[in-house]
């Protein structure tokens, strides 16, 4: 199987690289890489994404061809897709990080900067809080519920539609942190800094 | 509930812990990637490494160790000490490291902050602030706090704020060293000056002055010795914290 990590300039993609890697062992081929056929011809894809909502479509759009192969892998053919970060609230349809910017458009809804409370809660959202699962989704198999996960994010995606909201944060309000729509997953935590619990996940997402 | 992070340090000179101690089944007491996870196997929120290499020519042996560690421990990594440009940060990242640490080019240059934390992100930027009480409040120091800067240490907080750092670790220079405790009227300061998460440092010396550092408004608590030494270890500290209340992550 091929798992392929997409590189597209993100930013600091190391530790997703390292977790995949130490989780599939030898037994999965962990590629890491911006190449159009080896997207298409991967099983699972993820997408990982730092920085502001804005850096990363653009990231992604400078990259001729991407964006049309990941729609087609995801929306087209129906292969699981990960977004980690950043790379989950690219799923939305618009996000107003520095300035409007449209998203990938696979989950109806918006990306919007955390309700603070005028200063009563920190911005970024940084360290480890507990996940509450809200429906069985495949990657949190073996996973308990209100797990600690490793947070560092100041927006947050609003769907429209509550159904594909997987788990939920609280953190000044309650925040979607994982979806999952058919084949598409994502985390606004990061897994790969989750220690053990993390590693389940990407565990759970390779054996999917 | 946002848990509140416990931080251990570990001092890297040449690629080596400088003060070894004792863990039982330790096989190399100055190997910081065996130091490193054996943090994170007992609970660590984050490991942070401060190299103190003196010298250019092995300034590299941090690159390795951070390499070597990012591949163990799943657990953010901070590294700090001698950073000087955007590209110094880059390299540190591609390593492994999930954020570094910014003190000396930070107050020479905070474009430096500015356009890392716009390339990267803030969520990689740490600036590190090194304080020492005068008259007027707190002055901040440059160098590993051999020399003064006439900055005073409020204002900084505020400025690299909006410069785009993520997150303030925090040194009293007073009390580094003293195991007293961490300067809590600093901490206070600082905390409610900015909107971004403070890391207290310096002067730890029991598991009570880590419980002083969080009711100060600090987000998370760093301490080097105490874990160190083995006074106490990472779990113990946890246990104690929840103990008194204090939301942590068990």
């Amino acid at each position: 199987m091929n798992v392929t990590i997409v590189d597209y300039n993100s930013g600091n993609i190391s530790s997703v690289i390292n977790s995949f890697k130490e989780v599939a062992k030898n037994k999965v081929n962990i590629e890491v890489t911006a190449d159009l056929n080896k997207i298409k011809s991967s099983d699972k894809v993820v997408l990982p994404g730092q920085g502001s909502f804005k850096s990363c479509v653009d990231a992604l759009n400078n990259i001729s061809g991407l964006v049309d192969t990941l729609n087609d892998f995801a929306i087209n053919n129906k292969k699981p897709l990960l977004g980690i970060c950043v790379g989950l609230q690219m799923f939305a349809d618009v996000g107003y990080e520095e300035i409007e910017t449209k998203g990938l458009g696979w989950i109806s809804g918006k990306v919007l900067k955390i309700d603070n409370q005028n200063g009563k809660y920190k911005l970024p959202h940084i360290g480890w809080n507990q996940i509450n699962i809200v429906k069985d989704s495949q990657i949190f198999k073996g996973i308990e519920n209100n797990s600690h996960m490793y947070f560092v994010h100041s927006y947050e995606l609003v769907p429209n539609n509550m159904s594909v909201v997987s788990a939920t944060t609280d953190y000044s309000s309650s925040i979607v942190c994982s979806i999952e729509k058919e084949n598409i997953f994502g985390t606004q935590f990061h897994p790969e800094k989750s220690d053990k619990t993390g590693l389940k996940i990407i565990d759970n997402f390779i054996n999917l | 509930m946002l848990k509140n992070r416990i931080i251990p340090c570990l001092d890297v000179k040449n690629g080596r812990v400088v003060k070894g101690i004792n863990f039982v089944d330790l096989k190399d007491a100055g190997d910081p990637v065996e130091q490193a996870k054996i943090y994170s196997d007992g609970g660590a929120d984050e490991i942070c490494f401060l190299d103190i290499t003196a010298s250019n020519e092995n300034r590299d042996t941090i690159y390795d160790v951070v390499d070597k560690t990012s591949k163990k421990c799943f657990v953010p990594l901070t590294v700090g000490g001698g950073i000087r440009s955007v590209e110094d940060i880059n390299k540190l990242l591609n390593c492994g490291a999930d954020k570094v640490s910014i003190n000396t080019a930070a107050v020479q240059n905070a474009k430096v902050v500015e356009d890392s934390s716009r390339k990267f992100g803030s969520q990689c930027i740490v600036v590190a602030i090194d304080a020492k009480r005068n008259n007027a409040g707190w002055e901040i120091y440059t160098h590993g706090g051999r020399n003064s800067t006439g900055i005073n240490a409020l204002e900084f907080a505020s400025k690299m704020e909006k410069c785009g750092a993520g997150e303030l670790l925090v040194t009293s220079m007073d009390k580094d060293g003293t195991q007293s405790g961490y300067d809590i009227e600093l901490m206070q300061k600082i905390s409610s000056a900015v909107n971004i998460p403070v890391i207290a440092s310096g002067g730890v010396g029991t598991l009570d002055h880590l419980v002083d550092g969080i009711k100060s408004g600090a987000s998370a608590v760093l301490a080097a010795s105490i874990f160190h030494y083995g006074t106490y270890s990472v779990n113990e500290a946890k246990q104690y914290l929840a103990s008194k209340d204090i939301p942590v992550r068990i």
